[in-house]
């Protein structure tokens, strides 16, 4: 297939499989992400979403298969690799240290460098400081003082700051892996408006949950995953949350345990 | 800085292809964040909900690292100037006295300081100090080194052990408490063996000499500095003479200067450079540091490295000054400077405290080591006083430390 920078997808997998020696995590499987849109990976635990965000993110190689990114066949060497083509993953721990302040955690690793005496080379605090309030600003959290430190703030605070750090360091693909998990209802809530607000930029995003009353709201469309295998791919005209839910495992599961309990369906 | 792919180096972004990158990160200025985005003004007024308290000046004082270590220096400062007032202590040689115990202190301390703060120990820096000591001593003794070379020779092995250190940590992944306990005694070990084999005694004499004689040693460690001004004071009255018409105090040890440059370098290094930064990252989790792309193992393995440099510094200033080398020599110092670094604020999970912290630290050991002497209070209560001070520190410290790590 000829390269084509202007490809409908921002990254492609095709046919991808995982080995582990005896174990297949994932077998021919196919995801495609448009530009700018918000795919949702669903499924339960064990379906292969960590093993698949791993490819994504080029902290695995994947055994058989073709991985594009702008429609050109790349090999992702190290999660640096991905970070260099826009790739960006928010993992569940948010790479956040608590102790710190909120301008060292946005500026970690990538520290703003301003000249002192033309050859010293110091932290420079105050753009820090600024940088990461007006980010933080932009996607809706206020931020009263930079230098409170990451530890007092609420986990939905936490997983936003991850996340527009990832996109204020130039991320077009951004891959969310369980944002909600830990979140109650209100956190969660503006955990998925960023979401939108990240489309709305024009960053395309994956979204690995296992709920769908998180995913169905602002995804565009949704691949399934089950045991290591694609269950295919859909668009939001397609499919209705009810069956989605049904062809995820937690589905079945959920409605034999409301029959079990007596709740009509 | 040449080379457009680069970061910006003012706010770090990396400038994504413009066709894709849907808003260049901008450098702030005006503090206009969201101009052609009238929907997001709308929603961003939305998460208000999200609370945000603003402490009192006394609880954002206090949460800083180093503030209970200069309350805890005033207090100290306060009860000798009760107790001991008039007994010399603070004249001129007795601040000189005890300031050059926390002048030695406070080097090494400053170094444990940092690899705590990254989250290491090291166990070792006490017989490192001997170790040094000896390696500096024994060739010019007994082969006839320049003092100079024998200092570099000394430097190079505390260095490559410091790194030895450092890899073994991050590459087994052992904790570094056990890794610098074996090197604790290995040290301690070596310096014993190779000052019997070469000098067949464990206190080798005679060094201070040949290194007030050497050029490059006696200007760096020998003696004290600032001798015309303390002259001059001297003629003028000032301060105290001896009967000659010499100033009682002839200049302000070496030690305090190294101690002074050390503490501000190693300050200013953690607090306002990019590599600090990365020392609390380290810290503060080593995983989510690496995950940003924070190179852990480097960092880490450079601060054994300071942490070797810092012993080695000690043992210098201690040869030229007390003019032996002894293979007992730096016995404890490794938890003295734990202590300090601790009073001084530092966590011992790492990825908090400050060098100011641990300079206090050092200082409040010095005066108390000193001032028990200058009162009437047997300084065998000095070990008491110091195990309650560890104490408090780290209580105090641990509650610093959930306030600032439990979520509300």
């Amino acid at each position: 297939m000829p390269a084509d920078p202007k490809s409908e997808f921002i990254l492609e997998l095709e046919n991808v499989s995982k080995y582990f020696g005896t174990v297949i995590a994932l077998k021919d499987v196919t995801l495609r992400l448009r530009r700018g849109e918000v795919h949702c990976l669903l499924g339960d635990n064990g379906a292969g979403k960590s093993t698949l965000i791993k490819i994504l993110a080029g902290c695995h190689r994947p055994s058989e298969g073709v991985f594009r990114v702008d429609g050109e066949p790349v090999v992702l060497r190290s999660p640096g690799d991905a970070l260099d083509r826009g790739i960006a993953t928010v993992y569940q721990d948010l790479a956040l240290v608590p102790l710190m302040s909120v301008a060292r955690n946005f500026f970690m690793g990538r520290e703003p460098i301003r000249l002192l005496a033309r050859w010293i080379r110091v932290f420079d605090r105050e753009t820090a400081a600024q940088v990461a309030t007006a980010k933080l600003s932009d996607m809706g959290i206020r931020v009263r003082d930079a230098d409170q430190a990451v530890g007092t703030m609420s986990g939905g605070e936490r997983q936003c700051l991850a996340i527009a750090r990832a996109i204020h360091f130039g991320a077009r693909v951004l891959i969310l892996d369980e944002p909600t998990a830990a979140l109650g209802v209100r956190q969660s809530a503006n955990v998925l408006r960023l979401v939108g607000r990240a489309r709305e930029r024009g960053i395309s995003v994956i979204f690995i949950t296992h709920n769908v009353h998180h995913a169905y709201p602002v995804g565009d469309s949704f691949t399934l995953l089950n045991r290591g295998r694609s269950m295919g791919t859909f668009r939001k005209s397609e499919i209705g949350r009810d069956q989605v839910l049904d062809m995820m495992a937690g589905g079945l599961e959920m409605q034999k345990l409301m029959a079990e309990f007596g709740v009509r369906v | 800085m040449a080379a457009t792919t680069e970061p910006d180096p003012r706010t770090g972004a990396a400038p994504g292809p413009a066709d894709v990158s849907p808003e260049p990160a901008r450098a702030v200025d005006g503090g206009d964040g969201s101009g052609p985005r009238a929907v997001e003004t709308a929603a961003s007024a939305a998460p208000g909900d999200e609370r945000v308290r603003t402490l009192s000046t006394f609880h954002r004082v206090m949460g800083r690292p180093e503030s209970a270590s200069i309350a805890g220096a005033a207090l100290v400062f306060a009860v000798f100037a009760l107790t001991a007032g008039h007994s010399g202590m603070f004249a001129l040689d007795g601040i000189v006295n005890w300031s050059t115990v926390a002048a030695y202190l406070g080097i090494v301390a400053t170094g444990a300081c940092l690899l705590m703060i990254a989250g290491e120990f090291d166990l070792s820096l006490g017989s490192m100090i001997g170790f040094s000591g000896m390696m500096a001593a024994i060739p010019p003794l007994f082969f006839g080194w320049p003092v100079w070379l024998s200092m570099i020779l000394a430097l190079g092995c505390a260095m490559a052990l410091g790194w030895l250190n450092g890899q073994l940590v991050v590459r087994t992944g052992l904790p570094s408490f056990i890794v610098t306990l074996g090197f604790l005694f290995i040290l301690r070990g070596l310096t014993l063996a190779l000052s019997i084999i070469f000098a067949n005694r464990t206190i080798v004499s005679g060094i201070g000499d040949l290194a007030a004689q050497d050029p490059v040693a006696s200007f760096l460690f020998s003696g004290t500095f600032a001798n015309p001004l303390f002259d001059w004071l001297g003629r003028h009255g000032v301060i105290a003479t001896l009967d000659d018409g010499r100033p009682l105090v002839r200049g302000i040890p070496k030690v305090i200067l190294w101690w002074a440059v050390i503490a501000a370098a190693s300050s200013y290094r953690l607090t306002r450079t990019r590599f600090g930064n990365w020392i609390f990252a380290v810290g503060g989790d080593a995983n989510a540091a690496k995950n940003v792309g924070v190179p852990v193992r480097r960092v880490k393995v450079a601060l054994f490295m300071f942490t070797a440099f810092c012993a080695w510094t000690f043992a210098m200033l201690q040869i030229c000054d007390v003019g032996s080398a002894a293979a007992d020599r730096g016995l404890q110092k490794e938890f003295e400077a734990i202590i300090a670094a601790v009073i001084g604020g530092t966590l011992l999970t790492g990825g908090y405290g400050s060098v100011v912290g641990a300079t206090f630290g050092a200082l409040i050991f010095g005066v108390v080591q000193i001032g028990i002497t200058y009162t009437n209070v047997n300084s065998d209560w000095f070990r008491v006083f110091l195990g309650m001070m560890l104490l408090v520190a780290v209580l105090f410290n641990n509650q610093v430390r959930k306030r600032v790590t439990e979520a509300r």
